[in-house]
């Protein structure tokens, strides 16, 4: 025998698995929340998405080229997703340039400094938002209401976010019931009838994308549900003690961006911890973080400031907790 | 729901593409080469010579120590030479080459069929015939059974549990010995069983092989003490420690041996070898190994003598395809890449497998991503992706309180990840230094 053969260790078979497939795997689990949006907003939300992710593909291949001379990876899937959830992070009236800035923030300081995919630790597309969010807070939090392809991008009509509702009111001494009663129903919120960003608005078609993500084994149930559980619990304990006071567990998981945040951006691969166990603390923490800012913060909204405190945490969680050894000497 | 072990695991395509196929005779070779080490421990010590006149089932090399195991002539004829000859490790290793003549078998093996069913030998004369017999674990990892057989004092065996899960893709060999020597089986089981003095065996077989679980499930009925636990199909559950956990639920402490649980694992091809040795007087050198492929004509199950060349096996399923880049004795999990057709089959293959560029070739490693899939997918509960990072970095120390040393390299990491890392491959030249480490403090 004459030809050459390769000799490498085991295993001599892969799964064929790839970067590239977990990640376009969560750009299909986003699509419906993406279409629905389209729906809600019309054109302002297709001019938000398209600006966003084109911007995160250029800014991405710019940086890559140019700053660290490597060989760009924007085909790997990553910077669709950061554009996407970055989208999904912003009302469908907000500036074109706004977003252009908010992309660079998203991916040169969020991503890139760090090393690129991989190496970041703060979720990217939180760390643009959460730039805008405080260099901008008049147009990121000036929401157009859902009126579907009447939503015009220029000049849209606007109201509040839920959780502004009753943030505001419950400071103006107004009945939670009250503020309560001018509120969307569950229903309509989980369906995404109320005013809000892109992504944030329909619960149902986030959920949809979760079941998705969970069947094709792209993440696992950890992250999500100890999130959402965390909110019901604290939430259903602080409405418990003082009904008047402090809004029910509904009303906290089906408002702001927090099914958004638990499904889709606490789950980012790169900036969540490695076990189980691991995984389950970091959304304890997020769940309490939340509620703690939504309820006693300055902000209306927390599930950003909660993911962006826990990421810096998951170096430390994946240090000291590890996953259960086969066979470990109990003491 | 079908019992699996307890931690992490992985589904590979199962591609048993030769499970259909019976067991068939391999021509004896003209030429056999016989290395001593054919097992883990010491190698066996040459007793022949050039020109020496040998019989099938001779003793030709003996056991030099404990751990370590006889080994017999599988074929007549004359010794060529006692040399160093490239084995299926790709190093040059001492064998004996034996010119063939003819198909003489020493008189006192039985070659008939019929069962022998009723046990004489005792306890010690068991252990001591499997010992003789230079029976080797079958599964791939080849430790001599006499062994495993000989409980440490202070320690006892509750259970036998039998190794029939053939866990790796594309073998077939266990398989097709169940469907066509149960009771055979069954008999060594017994045996083992005497011998370990034990009253319950567990035969444990996954339930991607329906046919050899109910043949087996409905042979057994007729031996007291064995039962067939069937398994749900989970990749690696052919380690001896994810089998206990899966049989009996009980977890081997780290670092220490089954028996610790009360529990002995064997090979379902070894309770088979086994009942030859002690009913048979058949010294262990033959055994069955599946040869397969995806482009390979006609994936088979072959029965031959020790000794016999790479090439002839696959000959005999059609010859190599155009399209082979990689030769791998054993399965795609953790079997060997051989560096050439010519080395000999030995007691530990258990199959040969031909894979094609597409197949095996390594794509490129990228970044981790930090998915944690390694981590969910590994067996033993380790972190594969830190490991693989301390290895780098030299952090032997780290490695060691990592657990590195309980890797017991099924390859689930490196197949899952995909940034396609070389995950094991770290991990291993980790365990390497370690292991160095930790005997050095002794």
């Amino acid at each position: 025998m004459n030809t050459k053969v390769l000799v490498a260790p085991s295993p001599h078979i892969h799964s064929g698995d790839s970067i590239q497939k977990n990640m376009y795997g969560v750009v299909y689990a986003m699509l419906p929340a993406l279409l629905l949006s389209f729906f809600y907003f019309g054109m302002g939300a297709l001019i938000v998405t398209l600006t966003a992710v084109a911007s995160c593909y250029l800014f991405e291949f710019l940086i890559q080229k140019y700053l660290l001379k490597v060989e760009p990876s924007i085909n790997d899937g990553s910077a669709l997703i950061t554009g996407i959830l970055l989208a999904f992070n912003m009302p469908a009236n907000l500036p074109i340039w706004i977003i252009i800035i908010g992309a660079l923030v998203a991916i040169g300081v969020g991503k890139m400094t760090f090393g690129g995919l991989g190496n970041n630790v703060f979720n990217p597309a939180l760390v643009g938002r959460v730039f805008l969010l405080i260099s901008f807070p008049v147009q990121m939090t000036s929401w157009p209401k859902a009126l579907g392809f009447e939503t015009s991008y220029f000049d849209a009509a606007t109201g509040a976010t839920p959780l502004a509702i009753i943030k505001e009111g419950l400071k103006k001494g107004d009945s939670l019931t009250d503020l309560m009663s001018q509120l969307p129903s569950s229903t309509d919120m989980f369906l995404g009838n109320m005013g809000g960003s892109l992504g944030e608005v329909a619960g149902a078609a986030l959920v949809l994308g979760l079941i998705y993500m969970l069947v094709k084994k792209i993440i696992t149930w950890h992250i999500p549900v100890s999130v959402i559980a965390t909110v019901a619990i604290f939430s259903g304990i602080l409405n418990l003690s003082n009904p008047e006071a402090y809004a029910g567990p509904a009303f906290h998981i089906l408002t702001g961006g927090l099914l958004l945040g638990a499904i889709f951006m606490a789950t980012d691969y790169v900036t969540s911890p490695m076990s189980n166990k691991g995984m389950i603390i970091y959304g304890i923490g997020i769940g309490i973080l939340t509620v703690v800012i939504r309820v006693f913060g300055a902000y209306p909204e927390g599930v950003s400031f909660a993911i962006l405190i826990m990421n810096a945490f998951v170096p430390l969680i994946n240090v000291s907790v590890k996953p259960k050894r086969f066979g470990e000497k109990r003491k | 729901m079908l019992k699996t072990f307890s931690i992490g695991g992985i589904h590979p395509q199962e591609n048993k593409l030769s499970a259909n196929s019976a067991i068939q005779e391999l021509p004896i070779p003209q030429i056999a080469t016989i290395p001593i080490a054919q097992h883990i421990g010491a190698p066996a010590k040459v007793i022949v010579k050039k020109g020496d006149e040998v019989k099938v089932g001779q003793v030709i090399a003996q056991a030099s120590g404990f751990v370590s195991a006889n080994i017999h002539s599988s074929v007549s004829g004359t010794v060529l030479k006692v040399d160093d000859v490239m084995d299926a490790t790709g190093f040059r290793r001492t064998s004996v080459v034996i010119k063939v003549e003819g198909d003489e078998w020493l008189e006192h093996i039985d070659r008939s069929e019929e069962l022998v069913t009723e046990i004489t030998l005792t306890k010690e004369e068991i252990i001591k015939r499997v010992g003789d017999a230079g029976i080797v674990g079958l599964g791939g990892a080849t430790f001599p059974a006499h062994v495993k057989l000989s409980v440490p004092p202070g320690k006892t065996a509750e259970v036998l549990i039998i190794n029939a899960v053939e866990c790796e893709p594309y073998l077939t060999s266990d398989h097709r010995v169940m469907l066509e020597k149960a009771d055979e089986i069954m008999v060594g089981v017994e045996i083992l069983m005497k011998a370990l003095d034990v009253k319950r065996a567990i035969i444990g077989i996954e339930n991607n092989k329906p046919d050899a679980i109910a043949h087996m499930t409905q042979i057994a009925t007729k031996y007291s003490g064995i039962e067939v636990c069937p398994l749900k199909t989970q990749y690696p559950q052919g380690g001896e420690k994810q089998l206990i956990s899966a049989t009996i639920n009980r977890e081997v402490p780290s670092g220490a041996l089954p028996i610790e649980v009360g529990a002995v694992v064997q090979n379902v091809g070894t309770a088979f070898a086994v009942y030859e040795a002690v009913q048979k007087n058949k010294p262990l050198f033959e055994r069955v190994a599946t040869v397969t492929g995806k482009s390979l004509k006609n994936p088979s199950n072959w029965k031959f003598r020790v000794g016999t060349p790479v090439s002839d096996i696959i000959e005999a399923a059609g010859g190599l395809p155009e399209d082979t880049a990689k030769i791998v004795g054993g399965g795609p999990m953790m079997g060997k890449a051989l560096v050439s057709v010519d080395v000999p089959l030995t007691k530990g293959s258990s199959g040969l497998l031909l894979l094609a560029q597409e197949e095996t070739a390594r794509k490129a490693t990228k970044a981790c991503i930090r998915c944690g899939k390694c981590v969910s997918v590994c067996p033993m509960g380790l972190e594969p992706y830190l490991l693989m990072v301390l290895a780098d970095k030299k952090e032997y120390e780290r490695l060691e309180k990592d657990a590195v040393m309980d890797c017991i390299e099924c390859g689930s990491c490196s197949f899952t990840c995909p940034a396609t890392r070389p995950l094991l491959d770290y991990i291993r030249l980790g365990k390497g230094k370690v292991g160095q480490i930790m005997r050095s403090r002794k």
